[in-house]
């Protein structure tokens, strides 16, 4: 049977292109994805040790750099080491609010592109979309800075509008991490959503709107429902990238905001901590994923849907 | 349910930019009435559909449902439910959901809106798969889901846009009768489009014929069929053979024609096309092959035509002779088969015959191309 299927993918696909397919999502699925997560696993389970006792016999398995994330250094006279958790919350948070940000921002985008059938001020529009991601993330978010600064084109327009006195302090307001963060990922919101509202059939919506429906009962009703799996797809990757950014908090965060990510950071960089660093991380992938799929449960997603 | 609310288009112009999708078009449909468009794709049919249910507005002319001029009203304002050729049931709702859509809309209670549902449900013989998905039913029961969806909402004229086109030829035959007998059920005006003329013709009390954004002639189907009142209306309904010429002789009601190629023929003039044909006008000859039939006499006259059969096919009820007349001319002729072995060989010479009323002549016209 087993051998039946695998004549039957080269029958398909061809002899060099089934060979290629194959080789590819290995090395892909294997070296690039499965290795490198497995040692950096097998790292935040190990000691801080300089190279040369490595293997040697202090090189043991131990939790304390997950303890070390909970309570933080020995010594430490709170129960739980609170600034990192705080972090860590607080990236959450702020990860979940940029995706709730651009899911508002992108969904009327989406349903535009998706059911104007593509015309050509739908073109127009979706290149003026992609044309910012050709810049480089970092180059974008200085020029965020630059914007949002307190001689930036924001504060000058809104004091000669005379809204306000004196600037704002977007930056310490965390308004410009926000802004960055949103903007950097309008692209992944948005052409998900596209994606399953376009294959919506228009009869749908004029079949509603006959029967009386409004246009909020319309997409209560029947967009959203339908562009559910579009939603999750693009909400994952949003969060996920959020909490995982590190240019952008780095270059656009204020003073007193850290990104849990900078601290992970820190650790393998300028620590040189990787076992402590790699445990940070793991505990944030891990509660990213147990996020992620506890709105799915909640929002009855199922995993296959996403991929469509 | 209220009954009889009829619909009146007067002069209405619907206009693309340029093109004119309907060319002034004045229909009066009465109320309680099975009225149908038919029409080649393209002609504009679904236009007028769409502007009755109110998804656009004509570019001129009015628009009257039960006397109100429906201008500047939405589809949602009109007492109008519209069935789209997919049928465009909600898939991601249950099968009751789908129907009652239009309460929930209106804000009526889950219990209320399941209660009309399954009433619904039992008309249209689907009881107890209220809590089935669209997807998980059937082509004809789905078809028959999008109707009680629409009657649901209590509309006064249904508007139907080729709803059988997606179904298989027995299921379209079996929901021409059950459509039917829905509309004389609840007695609302139907307002049906097609370019199926067996579909129009069978269901409806009345068909509108319609070229190119003009409608050609309004009637019942039976005279639609017999009397067409254009050279178009002839050759789309039903199959004809079709003789050009020019008028040689004409009464008030009878024609010859002096054909190009089979000599004179003798037509009745429809009444629609009466004092429209003089003297050496341009004019066309309509046969349907079913009038033709096969004569032993040999004598000219102006009711026969003579052919070499080139071929027959048999179709079970009757078979079809293909004919080559003088200098090539084609023509078909359907006989019904009562059982004797009545079978033409090619190359066979025959001499046809056919009752001058049962043919029409009409001035010269654009014909439907196949």
């Amino acid at each position: 049977m087993g051998n039946g299927l695998l004549k039957d993918f080269f029958k398909r696909n061809g002899t060099v292109m089934g060979w290629f397919l194959i080789i590819a999502v290995t090395f892909w699925v294997v070296v690039l994805i499965i290795l490198p997560q497995i040692s950096m696993f097998d790292f935040s389970f190990r000691n801080h040790l300089p190279p040369p006792e490595m293997g040697g016999p202090k090189d043991v398995y131990t939790l304390k750099n997950y303890k070390y994330l909970i309570f933080g250094a020995e010594g430490n006279p709170d129960a739980y080491n609170k600034t990192d958790l705080a972090v860590f919350g607080k990236t959450l948070l702020a990860a979940a609010f940029v995706t709730i940000l651009d899911l508002v921002l992108c969904y009327p985008i989406a349903y535009y592109l998706g059911q104007s059938r593509g015309g050509g001020l739908t073109r127009v529009l979706v290149l003026f979309l992609i044309i910012p991601y050709w810049i480089n993330e970092i180059l974008r978010a200085f020029a965020f800075r630059i914007i949002f600064g307190d001689s930036g084109v924001i504060n000058e327009m809104m004091m000669f509008l005379g809204l306000i006195d004196s600037p704002i302090d977007f930056i310490r307001e965390n308004v410009a991490l926000y802004a960055g963060l949103g903007y950097a990922y309008i692209l992944l919101m948005i052409f998900p959503m596209y994606n399953v509202i376009e294959s919506l059939d228009r009869n749908q919506i004029e079949a509603a709107r006959d029967m009386g429906a409004s246009w909020v009962k319309i997409h209560r009703r029947i967009v959203i429902p339908y562009a559910k799996p579009g939603i999750s797809s693009g909400c994952t990757m949003v969060f996920m990238l959020s909490a995982g950014a590190l240019a952008a908090p780095q270059i656009l965060g204020g003073p007193s905001s850290l990104w849990f990510t900078q601290i992970i950071y820190q650790w393998f960089n300028q620590g040189g901590n990787w076992p402590q660093g790699s445990a940070f991380a793991a505990v944030l992938l891990a509660t990213c994923i147990f996020i992620v799929l506890a709105v799915m449960r909640i929002f009855k997603v199922n995993m296959g849907d996403i991929g469509k | 349910m209220s009954e009889g609310v009829g619909v009146d288009l007067q002069d209405v112009w619907i206009k693309f930019g340029e093109f004119v999708a309907v060319r002034q078009a004045n229909v009066n449909i009465k109320g309680g009435e099975f009225f149908s468009f038919l029409g080649p794709s393209g002609c504009g049919k679904t236009t007028i559909l769409r502007a009755v249910s109110g998804f656009l507005e004509p570019s001129d002319g009015k628009i009257l449902i039960g006397g109100n001029d429906m201008a500047g009203f939405g589809p949602n304002e009109r007492p109008t439910a519209l069935i789209f050729q997919n049928l465009a049931l909600f898939p991601l709702m249950k099968v009751w959901e789908n129907i009652a859509f239009s309460l929930e809309v209106k804000g009526a209670s889950a219990s209320e809106r399941r209660k009309r549902a399954d009433e619904l449900l039992d008309m249209i013989a689907l009881t107890g798969q209220g809590d089935k998905l669209p997807s998980e039913l059937s082509g004809g029961q789905r078809q028959r889901v999008a109707i009680a969806r629409a009657l649901c909402a209590e509309p006064d004229v249904l508007l139907l846009d080729e709803p059988l086109s997606a179904l298989d030829l027995k299921l379209r035959q079996h929901m021409r009768t059950e459509l039917r007998e829905i509309q004389k059920r609840v007695g609302i005006t139907f307002i049906y489009i097609t370019h199926d003329q067996g579909e129009a013709l069978t269901m409806s009390d009345s068909v509108a014929v319609m070229k190119a954004g003009i409608i050609d002639q309004i009637a019942d189907g039976k005279s639609i069929y017999d009397d067409p009142a254009t050279a178009f209306v002839a050759s789309f309904v039903g199959e004809n053979n079709v003789f050009r010429g020019t008028v040689k002789k004409v009464t008030k009601d009878m024609a010859v024609i002096s054909t190009n190629r089979t000599g004179d023929l003798r037509a009745r003039i429809p009444a629609s096309a009466q004092t429209k044909l003089s003297l050496g006008d341009q004019a066309m000859l309509f046969i349907r092959p079913e009038a033709l039939d096969v004569t032993e006499s040999k004598n000219k006259s102006d009711t026969r035509i003579k052919a070499k059969v080139h071929h027959s096919e048999f179709e079970g009820q009757g078979y079809n002779v293909f004919l080559e007349g003088s200098e090539g001319k084609e023509i078909k002729m359907s006989l019904t088969n009562r059982g004797e072995t009545r079978m033409y060989d090619s190359g066979m010479e025959l001499t046809l015959h056919y009752d001058a009323n049962q043919a029409v002549a009409l001035p010269a016209g654009e014909l439907a191309s196949e």
